[in-house]
């Protein structure tokens, strides 16, 4: 019984620790949908979010809820500068140079947001809950769950968001084809405008969850590793796929440490996600919620 | 005005088909091979041999494999750190390894530990490649991450790598070739560009010929080259092995020649990114690029460290590896921009430009 209840702690807490990662990938869902660009800059950019609202709530000293509108004003400005002076110059380039072109923003915020804010490692403090309670024997954390129920929420928001408004169809418009959608009048510059900044807010989010958590550091910008292997099993084009791709890697990963790590000599988490998700991807090259691949000649 | 290939006149297939087919190419690469055995080790100080010039090498060597299976054959890789760690522990455990073969009794001689080295690392880039012919695209490139992990995992957990090393740090042994050691900057020095340049020259060739080609094709578009005859699973893979072959002789050469003692730490993910921008920097599908890319992505840190003291601009010193990386990204992004196909195409545009010089109609 004892065992079966630590199996389900465990479980538990993987799936809520991959609830986390999936608040990673989402950001990179965003933009691979809408712009075909896979965008590396996703962790830096989570990072930069969470050192900029703890860095305004210490200079001026305001609640956080009035950092974190700054924030959001600043993660807007961001993407406009990413389109205005990156992206709107690459019109047209192969993937891989878009690719290229993030891993240079991601230099870049990594350093810029150090340069402002300081490298230090900074606590993050916004009220969320912390511990552990306990469910019938089960230990659950308190702030990995209520990441688990934003990231639930978030998924709702942005599929009313895509579906229901104006500017969510003109996104999905674009996602399907950028030239058919500007010849129906929408502007690419706008859309990719929003598309960062949308996905600059899921950073946010993502970078409070994760600030709270580990405390506001350089080391955050690594998680978006994390969330490759997500990313890839639940499907790059697929909104449910970051979150199921998330749960599975989170409680694989966990439980694979707990139950094979000790007899290969532990520290397997590093890569056993990227194994799983490889395996499982010879089986569906597209992921799990990925549309399918047609090649033509 | 001397950049002209008027009157050389081509009387067979295999002229035509010669590496360097101009005149000034060849005496311009003889000029550049003689700069580089002869002036280099004879002009220059320790310091700029040793700390640039072999690293510099190694990573254009590293760059080429790379360029050769992301450049030539169109497979993104993120796992170059995983396979140049392959080759540098390989080396290793061959070089620390003792036979006796009809009462001789010794090691195996240092050139062919370096070779089998890479053979080893491209056995496991072919085990790694095979993915490859499901997973396409990005969804590849995050694939051979985990080539990156799990080869950095093995490294530091498995003992019998490091012969039980308790640091988990291998050194290499003394470069000994036929009794005589190589053990000065510059004799390290010549013994990679050895080994680079012929590398290189293989490359190259590798590149022009039928499985070159095949890799291009697959490149362009695989299901048309499957169309036209070329079986994906042994152009995929060839790719794959070449590629980590030469990656495999970088490792060894890195471990062996430049840095003496290494743990598996040094070939950890962002040598992987490195070599990546290296490669995209440099020049997508060119050998030269390689070169120019390694240079470029080697010197840039470098300058960027000294700049802000030479100027009298006093600054913290986590302050300048800020700085460094926000003109680091800066910079990508701009030679993105600017030549998206890389170095190496600035410089093919200027030998047209040459050609007609100074009267361009």
């Amino acid at each position: 019984m004892l065992d079966f209840l630590f199996f389900v702690e465990v479980l538990l807490s993987g799936l809520l620790t991959g609830a986390l990662y999936s608040l990673v990938a989402l950001g990179f869902v965003l933009i691979f949908k809408a712009s075909g660009v896979f965008n590396f800059a996703q962790g830096a950019m989570m990072l930069f979010a969470a050192l900029s609202l703890v860095g305004v709530q210490e200079m001026l000293g305001v609640h956080w809820t009035i950092a974190f509108i700054i924030t959001v004003g600043i993660m807007i400005a961001l993407a406009w500068c990413v389109e205005k002076f990156v992206l709107g110059k690459l019109v047209n380039q192969e993937p891989i140079i878009l690719f290229m072109a993030t891993i240079g923003v991601t230099f870049f915020l990594d350093g810029f947001g150090q340069t402002i804010w300081g490298s230090d490692i900074k606590i993050l403090d916004i009220g969320l809950p912390n511990g552990a309670f306990d469910v019938g024997g089960v230990f659950i954390d308190q702030l990995e769950l209520v990441a688990g129920l934003t990231a639930g929420a978030l998924v709702i928001i942005l599929a009313i968001f895509f579906n229901k408004t104006k500017i969510g169809r003109a996104l999905r418009a674009v996602a399907d084809d950028h030239q058919a959608a500007m010849s129906v009048g929408i502007s690419l510059r706008y859309i990719w405008i929003v598309v960062w900044t949308v996905a600059g807010l899921v950073g946010l989010v993502a970078g409070i969850m994760w600030g709270s958590k580990l405390g506001v550091q350089f080391s955050l910008s690594l998680i978006a590793l994390k969330a490759l292997p997500v990313l890839m099993l639940g499907g790059f084009t697929s909104i449910p796929g970051a979150i199921v791709g998330g749960l599975i890697i989170g409680a694989g990963e966990k439980l694979a440490e707990i139950y094979v790590g000790d007899l290969v000599g532990g520290a397997i988490e590093n890569w056993f996600a990227y194994m799983l998700a490889m395996v499982f991807l010879l089986f569906r090259p597209q992921g799990l919620f990925g549309e399918k691949i047609i090649e033509r000649v | 005005m001397f950049y002209r290939e008027a009157g050389q006149f081509k009387s067979s297939y295999k002229e035509d088909q010669a590496i360097f087919p101009i005149l000034q190419d060849r005496i311009g690469m003889g000029i550049i091979l003689l700069i580089a055995f002869v002036g280099i080790p004879l002009f220059t100080g320790d310091y700029f041999i040793g700390a640039i010039m072999t690293p510099f090498l190694i990573l254009a060597l590293a760059a080429i494999g790379l360029n050769i299976l992301t450049g030539y054959a169109g497979q993104i890789s993120l796992g170059t750190g995983g396979f140049m760690a392959v080759g540098a522990f390989a080396a290793y455990k061959f070089a620390t390894f003792t036979f006796t073969f009809g009462g001789f009794e010794g090691t195996m001689p240092l050139v062919i530990t370096i070779l089998l080295s890479g053979v080893m690392a491209a056995l496991v880039g072919i085990m790694f490649g095979i993915p490859s012919l499901r997973i396409k695209g990005f969804y590849l490139a995050v694939a051979t991450l985990a080539a990156q992990f799990f080869i950095e995992w093995v490294f530091i957990k498995v003992g019998w790598f490091t012969n039980y090393s308790p640091s988990g740090v291998i050194t290499a042994p003394p470069l000994i070739i036929m009794g005589y050691e190589f053990d000065t900057a510059a004799e390290k020095y010549l013994f990679t560009l050895t080994f680079v340049a012929i590398l290189a020259l293989a490359a190259k060739n590798l590149v022009r010929s039928h499985i070159g080609r095949g890799w291009m094709a697959i490149r362009d578009m695989d299901i048309a080259a499957e169309i036209i005859g070329f079986k994906p699973l042994q152009t995929k893979l060839s790719a794959f092995a070449v590629s980590s072959f030469f990656c495999g002789v970088a490792g060894a050469l890195w471990a062996f020649v430049h840095l003496g003692t290494v743990e598996p730490e040094a070939f950890g993910i962002n040598r992987s990114f490195a070599i990546l921008f290296m490669v995209i920097i440099g020049g997508m599908g060119s050998i030269l690029g390689s070169f120019i890319g390694a240079a470029f992505i080697m010197l840039l840190p470098i300058f960027l460290n000294n700049v802000p003291p030479m100027i009298g601009w006093n600054i913290g010193v986590d302050m300048v590896a800020h700085l460094e990386f926000m003109v680091f990204g800066v910079l990508i992004i701009f030679f993105l921009i600017v030549e998206p196909h890389g170095l190496a195409r600035l410089w093919t545009i200027g030998k047209e430009k040459l050609r007609t010089w100074p009267f361009p109609y």
